[in-house]
């Protein structure tokens, strides 16, 4: 539980020394959504409509594009092997990884949404239902992306072909992710959605670190 | 089985034994399912001509599925037991099933303009064989993104694992999402409820599709051997030995 706690802590040191790194991701995030009224038009009943969505398919955009270095800096620097000959067992080391990724990249974002979604006109019953929504799916998202990050490691272009490899794998969490808050938007109960993302979050945390264990053993063989 | 097979000389001497077996029955059955589903059968009392365009695509998109899961089990075996068989079978197979589903999909998109009056609907069905396809894209992407051949391998066959974990999930999800595809009306517990006179040409395409699929993968596979034996002939000359 230390060493766990201890690659958390130095992630996150790594994170805040290099200042406004993780703070790009946010900006992405805010940039991107904000290019939609230009694209479609500052019809305020189109932006409501379309709101949780271009939410939603900004944060996945954004959590892969920060994906990338989650072990890339660590296995040019040679510490990734050093982290697999560790006692700890590589799963875990994995799970530290992601859950510093996430307290860098997805909570920052769950903070930008609420004034993203006042931006696009977003009914206001549609706010908790988005925070909680998204603070259900982008854990999921960073725990699926970590296997894709760690694929790519020593591979050509990588960040293009993360994308390629990890988006279709997105695309259950973006669903029901949107589909939660439209559901409240309309006048619904989103429990099922919910429940459903809940679900994906633990059958990520299960099998995902497994995964990107693997991954990471053949890469630094 | 496994284990003797796993001889790239003895399973070559085999392939050369059934490969030519594969092509005539391929362009036999092809044909004679062609000449059923073109000529023989009868139009839809609904759909018209336009329903022959399903003995193409149905088995196509049975083939997509089909691949997928070959490919996953090869990838398995060859991550579990370290086959190179398994793991020329699998990266043979990528491309097959891509094409399949390839095929499937833009079958479906030339039977949906007169049907449903548009090339394309985000229907479930559609959606996840996109999604499919994608998920082909992805696995080939990554094989070949490698300077060492042997790392691409291994790192898509764990990525084509991870993505049959996903493929019913991302079915499940779309097909909440949305609906429109009419229902199975082959694969059902209480047997087919089409035509025998459809039927016979549906088999004869599906069992034709299977076997160009084994011989095409044969193929590919005879090809990444000698491509390997290049490899490690050049490698032995550059190193001077």
């Amino acid at each position: 539980m230390t060493g766990f706690l201890q690659i958390i802590r130095r992630d996150l040191h790594l994170a805040f020394r290099q200042g406004m790194d993780s703070m790009m991701v946010v900006m992405f995030f805010v940039i991107a959504v904000v290019l939609f009224p230009f694209g479609v038009g500052p019809e305020a009943n189109i932006l409501a409509r379309i709101a949780a969505g271009v939410i939603w398919v900004a944060a996945l955009l954004s959590s892969m594009l920060s994906l990338e270095r989650l072990f890339q800096t660590d296995y040019e620097d040679g510490s990734l092997e050093l982290l697999t000959l560790s006692p700890m067992a590589l799963e875990i080391i994995v799970l530290a990884k992601v859950v510093a990724h996430w307290l860098t990249t997805g909570l920052p974002l769950i903070v930008a949404a609420p004034l993203l979604a006042v931006l696009l006109n977003m009914n206001a019953e549609g706010f908790p239902i988005l925070i909680l929504a998204l603070a259900l799916g982008t854990p999921s998202l960073s725990l699926i992306g970590a296997v894709g990050a760690a694929l790519i490691l020593g591979s050509r272009r990588g960040g293009v072909l993360l994308a390629l490899l990890i988006l279709p794998l997105y695309i259950p969490v973006l669903i029901f992710g949107v589909s939660a808050v439209d559901a409240v938007v309309g006048g619904f109960e989103a429990r099922a959605q919910l429940l459903i993302l809940g679900g994906f979050l633990l059958g990520a945390l299960a099998l995902s670190p497994w995964a990107a264990a693997a991954a990471l053993r053949q890469a630094v063989e | 089985m496994l284990h003797r097979f796993a001889n790239p000389t003895r399973f070559l001497r085999f392939a050369d034994i059934i490969q030519p077996w594969m092509a005539v029955l391929t362009v036999g059955l092809g044909a004679a399912g062609l000449y059923l589903g073109l000529f023989a059968s009868p139009a839809d009392y609904q759909q018209g001509e336009s329903v022959r365009i399903m003995y193409v695509h149905v088995p196509a998109a049975w083939m997509g599925l089909f691949c997928y899961m070959a490919m996953a089990a090869a990838a398995a075996v060859g991550l579990i037991w370290k086959h190179p068989l398994a793991d020329l079978a699998a990266k043979a197979t990528a491309p097959i099933g891509a094409g399949f589903t390839f095929l499937a999909l833009v079958t479906g998109s030339l039977w949906g303009k007169p049907m449903w009056g548009t090339w394309w609907v985000w229907d479930a069905r559609l959606t996840s064989m996109l999604v499919l396809l994608f998920l082909y894209l992805g696995y080939m992407a990554l094989i070949n993104a490698f300077d060492d051949p042997t790392r691409g391998i291994k790192a898509s066959s764990i990525l084509v694992l991870v993505g049959v974990v996903n493929v019913p999930i991302i079915k499940f999800s779309v097909d909440w999402w949305n609906t429109l595809h009419q229902p199975s009306s082959v694969m059902r517990m209480d047997g087919p409820t089409i035509d025998a006179s459809m039927l016979w040409p549906l088999a004869l395409m599906a069992v034709a599709f299977n076997t160009y699929y084994v011989w095409v993968m044969l193929i590919r596979i005879r090809t990444e051997v000698a491509a390997t034996k290049v490899r490690s002939l050049r490698m032995k000359q550059a190193h001077g030995s």
